[in-house]
């Protein structure tokens, strides 16, 4: 194997981590908070876990097609990719919050508000934990599924180990479609194996 | 003054009558039981005092200020609150849930830690051997004591329970009943309790109120209530005869 192979595989696996890590970022920051207010606002459930779904069903080759005339979100680059990337991993983490929220004993929730927990009390001191690891079990779907679709991003100039792929795949080159496509995996296997870790960690307590 | 009062108080869900017209004191220290059948309105009227729910029509006073008035929070840390499902804070250690009222009331660590103590050796379940343990490591019967142990912690006028010992056997519910009685002899507080059995309203309520379809039918000390004549407290004492 040539040492500059090497060193672009590097190269390359590094720009997508931080790809992925700028959209869970973003994802989680965005999403978690939106879980919690939905469990306190029935009435916008449909519509939010309506419009995460659709996002969802919108194939990703098309949804960055769609975003790149957008202003401000979109253009060719990582900002796009990024954007389109966290409309992707919303869903699971978003469902998850509210799930495991709701799912809370209701026995222990009764308890917390008729012993005088304030609505932030039985939030912080209550449900966030007990719902920690189903929502950890959301982000760790949603950082599997984006460590792949991350390989698009090479389509609109993103970056990342797509790159080899849709390099390997012009030129018919099966040494380059595997240099970005192993990594990719591995990436996504360590990822799952260590935040389900971190998910067995949560609900041991 | 009556410690807790309502005063024709209804509560309807989408129109359905829950209670009718509802009035009764509570004077401080004593028990009164709310018993009646399931849908008989009980809980609701239990879930009313500590302000989880609020009447459609009528009012329920604490200390003489009608719920609506009072601050819910303040309110709720005032009334101890025990039910069938215990509701322990799995992620808690018995003492943190234990100490929990008294936390959220701002007491000093030590205060606190001398409390629980106190209340985990009243309730027979030794500090030393189960402060530290998590409720999944109890049975039914202890943690339910510590259920009753919680409800106590930051010494509040009145504790409401809600059918607390209804999924223990037999054995312990007398057990616990028992333990209710020493606990209201050594705390002198004033109780509401909701329950279905008639030997249990007996034993333990200085009052009994017997609700049918959200009415009160009987209202009485438990030796009138053996007397009553009523059709439904007729069915309730027929119990006993068996």
């Amino acid at each position: 194997m040539r040492s500059d192979l090497l060193g672009d595989i590097l190269l390359l696996t590094a720009e997508h981590l931080l790809l992925v890590l700028n959209a869970m970022v973003f994802a989680i920051a965005i999403g978690v908070p939106l879980g919690i207010y939905l469990t306190r606002h029935r009435a916008a459930r449909p519509w939010l876990l309506g419009f995460s779904n659709v996002m969802q069903t919108i194939p990703s080759l098309a949804l960055f097609g769609f975003l790149i005339p957008i202003p401000f979100v979109g253009g060719i680059g990582k900002r796009t990719v990024i954007v389109a990337l966290v409309l992707y991993a919303l869903l699971p983490i978003l469902r998850n919050t509210l799930v495991g929220i709701l799912g809370v004993e209701a026995a222990v929730c009764e308890s917390a508000i008729a012993m005088g927990m304030t609505d932030g009390q039985l939030l912080r001191q209550v449900q966030i934990p007990l719902a920690a690891p189903t929502i950890m079990a959301g982000i760790r779907v949603a950082t599997v599924t984006t460590i792949g679709t991350a390989t698009i991003a090479a389509a609109i100039g993103g970056g990342g180990l797509g790159v080899f792929i849709f390099r390997g795949v012009a030129s018919v080159d099966t040494v380059q479609i595997l240099a970005g496509a192993l990594p990719a995996a591995l990436i996504a296997v360590a990822a799952d194996w260590g935040l389900g870790w971190v998910e067995r960690k949560l609900s041991s307590v | 003054m009556a410690l807790v009062e309502f005063r024709d108080v209804s509560y309807e869900i989408a129109g359905k009558p829950i209670l009718r017209e509802l009035s009764l004191n509570v004077e401080a220290g004593e028990t009164l039981v709310l018993l009646g059948r399931s849908g008989s309105g009980k809980t609701t009227a239990l879930k009313m005092i500590n302000g989880m729910l609020f009447p459609t029509r009528g009012r329920v006073f604490v200390d003489g200020r009608p719920t609506t008035d009072w601050d819910p929070i303040q309110l709720r840390r005032r009334i101890g609150y025990v039910i069938q499902e215990v509701g322990l804070f799995p992620h808690f250690n018995i003492g943190d849930n234990v100490g929990l009222v008294p936390k959220l009331e701002g007491w000093s660590a030590p205060d606190i830690e001398t409390r629980v103590n106190l209340l985990l050796d009243k309730v027979g379940m030794p500090p030393a051997e189960f402060r530290s343990r998590y409720p999944r490591q109890l049975s039914g019967g202890q943690r339910q004591r510590v259920g009753v142990a919680r409800a106590l912690a930051a010494d509040p006028p009145v504790l409401l329970f809600d059918e607390p010992f209804g999924a223990l056997d037999p054995v312990m519910r007398l057990e616990l009943q028992r333990q209710f009685l020493t606990l209201r002899q050594d705390f002198q507080k004033t109780s509401i309790f909701v329950t279905h059995d008639v030997r249990e309203a007996l034993l333990l309520g200085s009052n009994i109120a017997l609700l049918s379809e959200g009415r009160l039918e009987v209202l009485a000390p438990p030796q009138e209530f053996r007397q009553a004549q009523s059709n439904e407290a007729r069915a309730f004492l027929a119990v006993l005869d068996n």
